[in-house]
């Protein structure tokens, strides 16, 4: 167990305060999409909370993340406000892709966090881009790469993989398992269920870490950052959770059952974090309702920043297909 | 949306998808009078991907049912109210998206950089009557008039001598076509308008290099003063003589054989040179070389804008008639873009002269790797001191830039000096 | 003029050499570039002189390799990306369309991608259908990347340079006739990496072409001289953006215009151009344009067979004969 990991109070309603500002934030954006202010596709991360907020506590400013389409958790955790996320879904220009992307393409250069990508496993090869080129130019920054389980069957996983070892890139590879893919289930589509053994397959270090618990999440995270450190080579974290809701805002769920959901709502990361502080006298039911509604302030009050964002003018559609002329330095 | 306070809240069929227009209301989970907390399932919608639990996103009393099932409602429509109990529990008000303007303006299929889409002006500007003709719409509204003049729609015609067409005020019912299905194709065109028609297309190609040609002549001019130290003498010369010569010699001659003074001033310097071969040749490599032929670099200035700098060869073997009609061919192709790619840099001086349209006097910049450039000023009359005596004088002022490098005071002094005794016998020249 | 006489390849490999020495951040990565030299020999001896921290053997995994090059652009390297032809690069379309191209745009314009893929094409060895592709069009159908087609020695000398030098992704297409042929290679760049060039001037009709091809309407531009038909030579060098107003501006003299064109006729670049001749030329036209562009049959291993598919310098006479006597 990483010695720099804390168990105190302060630290962990911190964390109670993320994951249910993901929630909640969650719970709100079906409310809006039901609404029609955000449009296209909305992938919810209800459930998977803990994973997104063990880890993001974990990183420095300077570490880059990719992420995938279901991607307001990580954004929330890692710190981009509220008010540009919600922005950019309803697809305003005070949005942090500029409206540009809607809800799968979350971008912001400040906070190194490279999106916010639809091609599933798509994320894999550029994470490992990054990771080269941190490397190259003697940076200590570390690339993580979060994808879900369904991007073990794709090509581009094994190849990214494989070049990670190949080349000893600093990446954070952390799969978060969920069960399905979309709407099929693991043992359907993988004739090796157990993740973290691919991982060996390439010669890659891993463990595999109870997503619901966010304590877990973070210690496991931190002991993976010191050996990409210390050894300069990979790391493979299979996180094992459960999404509540479907893949989508579109879905029937005919492919799981009602019970099945049930069963993994009770053992969700809010609840059980929730529980655990509560029983140990470190939390009462003042301080819960405070939090929550600070938290619905926050939401509210990024509605209201998102609402007050301006839709960009149909002259500038053809905008930033290509650099300005004049422009010297890559992003 | 109507809403009788805050208090009270509307359920509407709600955007389940990114297509979803429309949804089955199915089942009522609730009723009227019953109370909800938020997140509660109240009602089953059906939908093209199964039957879907809607929940309720405030926490109240249903105070209203409006439809029942089973009924497909478009997506928005208020199914039922609920009057809230908290009174904390004040939600944001939903209000539909702003109504898009969904006009797309048109935009150009060629990728771009910028948003100004490039255009090819089709307009020559030159002194036919086509200033009134624009891009294709405009064209396109005249060009059956061309047609219906003389029998509707029986002539096919390219598009090139459709607006040739229009531009002579041609009947093209008159003309045979010799093209596909009878077209008339430009060949089928009466010589004269053909002609015109070159120098109209010949002229746009100009003017669409033009901005390249900016570019290269701002690049040879800048190079040049950055490069060749040039300094400036100029001298009056004495025309009365060669012009009394011009005179007389083009009394006797049809107007296409005229002897223009630029022949007479291309001759003196050609003659000049072979005794001041100094200022004849190029400076390259930090070295001097001379040229072994005497070709003199002509400026001639486009309509449109920019100018082109040809060369007549070998000015020192040509009697003035040849320069002369050397003057004429490569004034005219100048003008068109024909030149040849050897007379466009083979130069080893050159000289610029504006006639009357000039000013007193030019100092030019050398084009590189050359190492002089002669410009001629206007005629002037002034009244000359000769033999104590005023008499009315023709007078040009001829200027020397030099390069430094190769050339000093002395040896452009004498050279000025040495082409005004030249132009003093034209008839020698 | 100082000017050399190099091989294709030879213009080629001066170029990547010029791009590492001027600029640490440049890197060479693609399969066998490295200790194999390059599948047509164009990196030979990079690998001893600049080392494997410079000159990256890759694994068969043109998705993986491509992705990675994108993401060290994106965090601020100068990658070359060899993909060893375009027949292969199917395999990174997605990270090429959905990454490279998007990138951009997708962030509001937080990011540029300043990675440059280059790949051998064409047909004419003999490689039958899965290696003979020519897929410019494909690429250049994309708003977001830009395409080259360097068919000179001079261009194929310093369009790389230039190339690495634009923020955003550029892909280079190079024609594998055209290796071993030698050439004059110029200086500098023979103009900015967006223009067409005016290769050989004519009044007659124009010929527009780019890559492989351009060899082929050069020598047919020399036939019609002596057959009286005096054809103008244009060198689109860049095929997205295309530089319309070079080859409008050559039309609207000559009047006339075929588009000669390696890619299979259908959807062709050759397709695109001629829709911009009628958009913004039409007026100017004294004959259809035609194209000249390949048979639509996956290539055929038999040389005859081959070459019949491919356009060719008989074709272009005919054409432009047909053209000049109005049939």
């Amino acid at each position: 167990m990483n010695q720099k990991l804390r168990i105190d109070r302060v630290h962990l309603i911190h964390q109670l305060r993320q994951m249910l500002r993901i929630r909640r934030f969650e719970e709100k954006c079906t409310q809006l999409y039901a609404e029609e202010k955000i449009r296209g596709f909305l992938h919810l991360y209800i459930g998977e909370e803990a994973i997104a907020v063990g880890v993001m506590s974990v990183l420095k400013p300077e570490d880059q993340i990719v992420a995938t389409y279901r991607e307001h958790g990580h954004a929330l955790a890692h710190g981009l406000s509220m008010g540009s996320i919600l922005a950019e879904m309803f697809g305003r220009t005070n949005g942090c892709s500029r409206g540009r992307g809607g809800s799968m393409h979350l971008f912001d250069k400040q906070m190194n966090f490279y999106g916010g990508n639809a091609i599933v496993a798509g994320g894999l090869p550029l994470a490992a881009g990054l990771a080269m080129a941190n490397k190259k130019q003697h940076r200590e920054a570390v690339t993580v790469c979060f994808f879900g389980e369904g991007a073990v069957a794709e090509g581009e996983f094994h190849e990214a993989m494989n070049l990670a070892v190949l080349w000893k890139l600093p990446v954070l590879f952390v799969c978060e398992n969920n069960g399905y893919a979309m709407g099929t289930a693991l043992s359907l589509s993988e004739s090796e269920t157990n993740l973290a053994r691919k991982a060996s397959a390439y010669g890659m270090a891993s463990s595999q870490v109870d997503g619901m618990n966010v304590v877990d999440v973070e210690s496991a995270t931190s002991s993976a950052l010191e050996l990409i450190k210390a050894t300069s080579q990979p790391y493979f974290m299979e996180c094992k959770t459960y999404r509540f809701r479907g893949h989508s805002s579109f879905d029937g769920q005919l492919y799981r059952e009602k019970e099945e959901i049930r069963q993994w709502e009770e053992k969700g990361p809010v609840i059980r974090l929730q529980n655990w502080l509560k029983e140990n006298n470190h939390f009462n039911e003042e301080e819960l309702d405070e939090l929550e509604s600070e938290i619905k302030a926050e939401i509210e009050a990024a509605i209201e920043f998102a609402e007050g964002g301006a839709w960009e003018d149909i002259r500038d559609l053809c905008k930033d297909v290509y650099s300005p002329t004049q422009e010297g330095e890559p992003g | 949306m109507d809403r009788e306070n805050d208090n009270v809240k509307e359920i509407v069929m709600p955007s389940l998808g990114a297509d979803m227009a429309e949804g089955m209301l199915v089942e009522w989970l609730v009723k009227r009078g019953d109370s909800v907390k938020r997140g509660d399932i109240i009602a089953v919608i059906e939908t093209q991907k199964g039957a879907i639990d809607m929940e309720v996103y405030y926490t109240g009393v249903i105070s209203e049912i409006l439809h029942e099932p089973v009924v497909t409602l478009p997506v928005g429509t208020v199914m039922a109210r609920v009057e809230l109990t908290e009174a904390s529990d004040r939600e944001v008000a939903a209000t539909a998206a702003p109504q898009m303007d969904t006009t797309v303006p048109e935009i150009d299929t060629a990728p771009q950089m910028d948003t100004t889409v490039p255009e090819i002006d089709t307009a020559p500007q030159m002194d036919i009557t086509v200033s009134e003709i624009n891009t294709a719409p405009q064209i396109d509204t005249t060009s059956p008039q061309v047609v219906t003049a003389a029998g509707r729609g029986s002539v096919i015609a390219s598009p090139i001598v459709r607006k040739v067409a229009l531009e002579k005020r041609l009947d093209l019912t008159s003309i045979k076509g010799s093209g596909p299905l009878g077209a008339i194709l430009l060949r089928d065109l009466p010589e004269t308008t053909k002609e015109m028609r070159v120098s109209t297309s010949a002229s746009k190609q100009l003017s669409g290099v033009t901005k390249s040609m900016r570019g290269a002549i701002a690049a040879a001019m800048t190079k040049s003063k950055n490069e060749i130290p040039h300094f400036y003498q100029s001298l009056d010369i004495e025309l009365s003589n060669a012009l009394a010569w011009l005179k007389k010699t083009n009394e006797d001659r049809s107007p296409e054989l005229h002897i223009l003074l630029l022949a007479l001033l291309l001759k003196a310097v050609a003659k000049t040179l072979t005794k001041y071969p100094d200022l004849n040749g190029f400076y390259q490599a930090n070295q001097f070389v001379h040229a072994e032929e005497i070709h003199i670099g002509n400026v001639i200035s486009l309509r449109q804008g920019g100018l082109v700098v040809p060369a007549i060869h070998h000015v020192d073997k040509l009697s003035v008639d040849e320069t002369m009609q050397a003057i004429r061919d490569i004034s005219a192709r100048g003008r068109n873009g024909h030149l040849r790619s050897s007379e466009l840099t083979d130069a080893s001086i050159t000289i610029t002269n504006m006639g009357e349209r000039g000013t007193d006097s030019v100092f030019a910049v050398i084009y590189p790797p050359q190492v002089a450039i002669i410009g001629f000023g206007k005629i002037r009359k002034t009244p000359q001191l000769v033999d104590g005596e005023l008499v009315n004088s023709e007078v040009m002022s001829v200027c020397l830039s030099a390069d430094h490098r190769v050339i000093d005071g002395m040896l452009g002094a004498k050279f000025l000096n040495a082409l005004s005794k030249q132009l003093q016998k034209p008839e020698l020249l | 003029m100082n000017a050399q006489t190099l091989t294709y390849r030879e213009a080629l490999r001066a170029g990547i050499e010029q791009a590492l020495e001027d600029d640490e951040r440049v890197f060479l990565m693609g399969e066998d570039v490295g200790r194999y030299g390059g599948c047509y020999a164009v990196s030979k001896g990079l690998f001893d002189y600049y080392g494997e921290q410079r000159i990256i053997d890759t694994p068969l995994c043109e998705s993986g390799f491509v992705g990675v090059g994108i993401g060290a652009a994106l965090g601020g390297l100068r990658p070359i990306v060899e993909v060893m032809t375009v027949n292969f690069s199917l395999l990174a379309m997605d990270q090429i369309v959905n990454s490279a191209a998007t990138l951009r745009h997708m962030s509001g314009g937080q990011f540029n991608i300043p990675v440059v893929i280059r790949m051998a094409c064409g047909a004419g060895r003999q490689l039958a259908a899965q290696h003979s592709h020519s897929w410019e069009n494909f690429y250049a159908h994309i708003p977001g990347l830009k395409v080259l087609s360097p068919a000179t020695h001079s261009d194929a000398r310093h369009m790389l340079g230039q190339a690495l030098r634009d923020p955003d992704p550029v892909i280079i297409f190079e024609h594998v006739m055209l290796l071993n042929e030698s050439g004059e290679v110029s200086e500098l760049p023979e103009a900015d990496m967006e223009s067409a060039l005016v290769r050989r001037q004519g009044d007659d009709l124009t010929l527009i072409t780019y890559g492989g091809c351009l060899n082929k309407a050069l020598a047919a531009a020399n036939k019609l001289a002596e057959l009286n038909i005096s054809a103008e030579v244009v060198d689109l060098r860049c095929l997205r953006p295309l530089d319309t107003d070079t080859f409008l501006a050559s039309v609207e003299k000559t009047h006339r215009a075929i588009i000669i064109d390696e890619g299979w006729k259908t959807c062709s670049l050759a397709g695109e151009i001629s829709a911009i001749i009628m958009d913004q030329g039409f007026w100017t036209l004294d004959a259809p344009v035609k194209r000249l562009c390949t048979a639509e049959v996956p290539i055929p291993y038999p040389s005859h067979l081959e070459q019949a598919a491919l356009p060719q310098v008989e074709q272009i006479v005919e054409m432009a004969q047909a053209i000049m006597e109005g049939r």
